[in-house]
């Protein structure tokens, strides 16, 4: 066998690092690549089984784009989802940022297990309790509206966030509060005014990490919703953008590009405090 | 600790969220054992109690019992696949290398952009006559022009295509975690073991994934429960089709319970899902209750 | 022949030069104990790590044995390393992290086993080869750390700061364990510490080192009563040595070398020192006295003393007291460089 020296050993790692960091690039980017393509081919170029599909055979066009924002409820459903995105991220944290800190600091013993308790529930898929919950929202009245959504989502963002926020709570030493009721608030008011201001990156990696969820979010959004008018953009885009059997790919593709990015790039910048909270626990 | 007089306090902070979820998870849940044993339908009043006779219908219907080993077969190739390529990829993005931060956004879209948006565009590169792979395997003259492969339209190429959808979906979470765990081993470690005699591949199976198992645990037991009760990726990708070849049991009990109005049917279809979550949440509290004591 | 050997082996850091090594040359005698000492950063790890093939160096060699081994791996050049926080394997239980350089060898499994009962024999930690490292106290996982490096039967021991982790009573038991082990087994052996003390008994020579350079490489003897330069002189000792500049020289002298002036003429002749005493430190054995100089070249200086508890009951906070300093004990530096230069007349 051939003795590389240490210099010619770095160089074939490193090639092979980067053959690999490229394969796995590829792979998990193309389809959005080819979304970019299909967003912005000339239909008869698109459909042309003759061309290259990997060029632009004719002129790129716009048309696409705005059939998808003119003709279309595209526009609706990335309001709606919008609309609901926030309410969902306020009722979570109202509720969840109080418990977080209640089951970290002040229920002892309980406090632990309570706390697993909650992120077992998040372990309970949608595809469960979407059919008893199609029910309950029936009798709430809430069926073919938005708000059906907007009240069941929190039941999946609460569990999450109070297990992410639970982990950024731990890591503020207990001796801050102390101090602060020593000089004489109320533990309430030292949570308000000290634990709240300090947590803001771990309030905020919830936000950004529940309105994701929101968006991402299906089953509920297809059985709850029948109208296309009340739809999400994640149900809305895979399945009203379609005429009978056929697809508007070209529309269809912009549309999951404007739905995917922005998301991509909120995500990636909370990505690290994460998977900090994440983490906390699991490895030492 | 709570303060004497404030014992009020935490359980004041926490019990709406307790409640909130209680009444959204856990009475749904438990409704959903009732649905299985009752003849409820979409618009029926009243109950009244069947026994197993649900159970007894679905497990002798073909189409159930293909559905449930297709929930089995699809969770494990492609947690398998997604546990090869995870360690791979993480392994090459612990090093520092320019590009890095938009090397791992791009890695990322797959697990962010949402799993119905992803599965839409893989219908687009599969699709039956304008797939680009397709286009690709023509001119390369590995298939014929004629009979392409319909990779959503044959049984066999459509569970492929599944698999491979979930994989891709998957791969980006299952990376991340591992890519922490690789960055609490102590660097020491790798060295002493390096010094001990340890080339590249000896280290890597006998010293660091070893460490890491707890943690490629609960990535394994994550993906298990986020695949195996997905219904999106079929739902879109193929309805279940061609004739229920592709069907799994959370996307069959959608069209049982909700476009077939049949909500008892729907929740006991649905009910199988729990044993498999229930053994792998136990998996997982026993996992990260070994990692905590190390 | 020297075992290891180093030439103008240097490590440029990009950012900047904590950590970096400059230019040194050493050269380690069969069967030693050579202690790189130094504070933190003064590249003494750098240099340690280069050795077991860790680090690349930026220029110079690195000899062992006579060969080159700037282009070899760690496993390619026959040495042991025991780590600060020792790198003890997890997963495996004690007798899994002894065997396993054994096993990367490619040694057989009852080979193997006679090996590692051998070595865990050495170190008296046969009854513990079943357990987990996390189940070890810091005393026991040193043992087993210090197992695993001999049990390959290496050229070479590098130990960086292997005594740091354990709580201080533990230290100095552990620490002449370790001296009576090297010495029985004989292998070379380069100790890294911050720790002079360690430094000074362990040592057979010490390299001292600061900023990334060797300042001097002696017996403790001789880095003790002789050293180059001025921050040899301060770093070895505790209390440090007084240093006073005085025209273009800095003179120094041992707080051990300034005692009440009778003692200090016993010596020969001596410069006298009017010493006020602030502060007294009553340690058992002896006494550190705090205080000011009050005459002659030394006015105004603050001086350290160090003397036997039981001599002069009088020296107590507070008073005047006649002091001296014997002017054998005297030691001159450049006032600039900080080297050693020669004697110069004073007083």
């Amino acid at each position: 066998m051939i003795r590389l020296g240490t210099r010619a050993r770095a160089r074939s790692g490193k090639l092979v690092h980067g053959a690999v960091l490229l394969a796995f690039s590829v792979l998990l980017g193309f389809p959005f690549y080819w979304m970019v393509i299909t967003s912005f081919k000339r239909g008869p170029d698109l459909y042309n089984l003759k061309n290259n599909p990997f060029i632009f055979n004719q002129m790129p066009t716009l048309e696409h784009l705005r059939l998808l924002f003119e003709e279309t409820l595209f526009l609706r459903w990335l309001g709606n989802t919008l609309f609901a995105g926030i309410l969902v991220v306020a009722i979570t944290l109202v509720l969840a940022v109080p418990a977080a800190y209640a089951l970290t600091r002040l229920t002892g013993r309980w406090g632990g297990r309570i706390g697993i308790a909650i992120f077992l529930t998040y372990l309970v898929p949608p595809t469960l309790l979407f059919i008893p919950l199609s029910r309950i929202v029936a009798l709430l009245g809430l069926q073919d509206t938005l708000w059906s959504v907007i009240v069941v989502y929190p039941s999946f963002t609460i569990p999450f966030s109070i297990w992410l926020l639970m982990g950024f709570f731990k890591s503020i030493p207990r001796e801050l509060e102390d101090a602060a009721m020593v000089d004489g608030l109320t533990r309430f008011q030292a949570f308000l005014k000290l634990v709240v201001p300090i947590s803001v990156s771990g309030i905020l990696t919830v936000v950004i990490f529940s309105f994701t969820l929101v968006t991402q979010e299906f089953v509920y959004a297809l059985t709850f919703i029948s109208s296309a008018a009340h739809q999400t953009v994640g149900v809305g885009v895979p399945i009203y953008l379609v005429r009978g059997d056929v697809y508007y790919w070209g529309s269809l593709m912009a549309a999951c590009l404007i739905a995917s990015l922005p998301i991509g790039f909120g995500y990636n910048l909370f990505l690290d405090r994460f998977i900090a909270g994440f983490t906390f626990g699991s490895v030492k | 600790m709570s303060l004497g007089r404030q014992r009020w306090l935490g359980p004041a902070m926490f019990l709406p969220a307790v409640l909130y979820v209680v009444a959204l998870v856990g009475v749904p849940f438990v409704l959903a054992f009732l649905y299985s044993v009752g003849d409820v339908k979409v618009g029926s009043v009243g109950y009244h109690f069947v026994g197993l006779a649900n159970f007894k219908s679905v497990l002798q219907n073909p189409t159930f019992l293909r559905a449930l080993r297709n929930s089995f077969v699809f969770t494990i190739s492609s947690q398998i696949l997604v546990l090869v390529g995870a360690n791979i990829l993480a392994l090459a993005l612990k090093s520092a290398f320019p590009g890095r931060r938009f090397v791992r956004f791009l890695i990322l879209l797959p697990w962010v952009a949402p799993v119905s948006i992803g599965a839409i565009g893989w219908k687009w590169i599969l699709d039956s006559l304008y797939s680009v792979i397709n286009w690709v395997l023509i001119r390369a003259h590995l298939v014929n022009e004629f009979s392409p492969p319909m990779w959503l339209g044959e049984p066999a190429l459509a569970m492929m295509s599944v698999i491979l959808v979930h994989t891709w979906h998957m791969l980006p979470f299952a990376t991340v975690i591992i890519l922490a765990g690789w960055t609490a081993i102590p660097k020491d470690i790798p060295e002493a073991a390096s010094v001990d005699g340890a080339r590249f591949f000896r280290r890597l199976f006998q010293i660091e994934l070893p460490m890491m198992l707890p943690i490629i645990n609960v990535a394994v037991l994550f993906g298990v429960i986020f695949t195996f009760t997905d219904m999106t990726v079929v739902y879109i990708l193929t309805r279940g089709g061609p004739y229920d070849t592709t069907q799994v049991l959370p996307s069959l009990a959608f069209f049982a319970g909700i476009l077939g109005s049949d909500l008892a049917e729907g929740a006991a279809i649905s009910l199988f899902l729990v044993p498999v979550l229930a053994i792998a949440a136990w998996l997982m509290l026993r996992t990260a209750h070994r990692a905590e004591v190390t | 022949m020297a075992v290891v050997q180093t030439r103008g082996l240097t490590k440029l850091f990009k950012k900047g030069d904590v950590g970096a090594v400059v230019q040194v040359d050493l050269e380690s005698r069969e069967g030693e104990f050579l202690v790189l000492l130094g504070p933190s950063g003064s590249g003494k790890t750098t240099l340690l790590r280069m050795i077991a093939g860790l680090e690349e160096p930026t220029s110079g060699e690195i000899l062992i044995g006579g060969r080159v081994v700037n282009d070899l791996t760690p496993r390619e050049r026959r040495i042991a390393m025991v780590f600060q926080s020792y790198a003890l394997y997890p997963h495996l239980s004690v007798f899994g992290n002894i065997t396993f350089p054994l096993k990367a060898q490619g040694m057989r499994k009852p080979d193997r086993e006679k090996k590692a009962e051998w070595a865990a024999g050495l170190l008296g930690i046969g009854h513990l080869l079943a357990r987990k490292p996390r189940e070890l106290s810091g005393g026991e996982r040193q043992r087993v750390a210090l197992a695993r490096a001999i049990v390959r039967e290496p050229a070479l021991f590098l130990l960086d700061e292997p005594l740091s982790n354990l709580d201080a009573k533990l230290r100095a038991s552990a620490r002449t364990e370790l001296e009576q082990f090297q010495r029985r087994i004989g292998t070379t052996t380069i100790y890294v510490t911050h720790d002079q003390v360690e430094a000074m008994a362990m040592g057979d020579r010490i390299v001292v080192m600061n900023r990334g350079s060797v300042r001097q490489i002696g017996t403790p003897a001789e880095v003790y009563d002789d050293p180059a330069d001025s921050f040899v002189a301060t770093f070895l000792g505790s209390p440090p040595m007084n240093l006073i500049e005085s025209g273009n020289v800095t003179v120094g002298f041992r707080p051990e070398h300034f005692l009440p002036a009778a003692e200090a003429r016993e010596k020969g002749s001596a410069i006298p020192v009017r010493f006020h005493v602030t502060n007294v430190e009553y340690l058992g054995a002896e006494r550190i006295l705090y205080g000011e100089a009050q005459s002659g070249l030394f006015d105004g200086q603050n001086v350290i003393s160090r003397i036997a508890a039981h001599g002069g009951a009088a020296l107590e906070k507070g008073t005047v007291q006649e002091f001296a300093v014997a002017e054998r004990d005297l030691k001159f530096f450049d006032r600039e460089s900080g080297t050693r230069t020669a004697r110069v007349g004073i007083g």
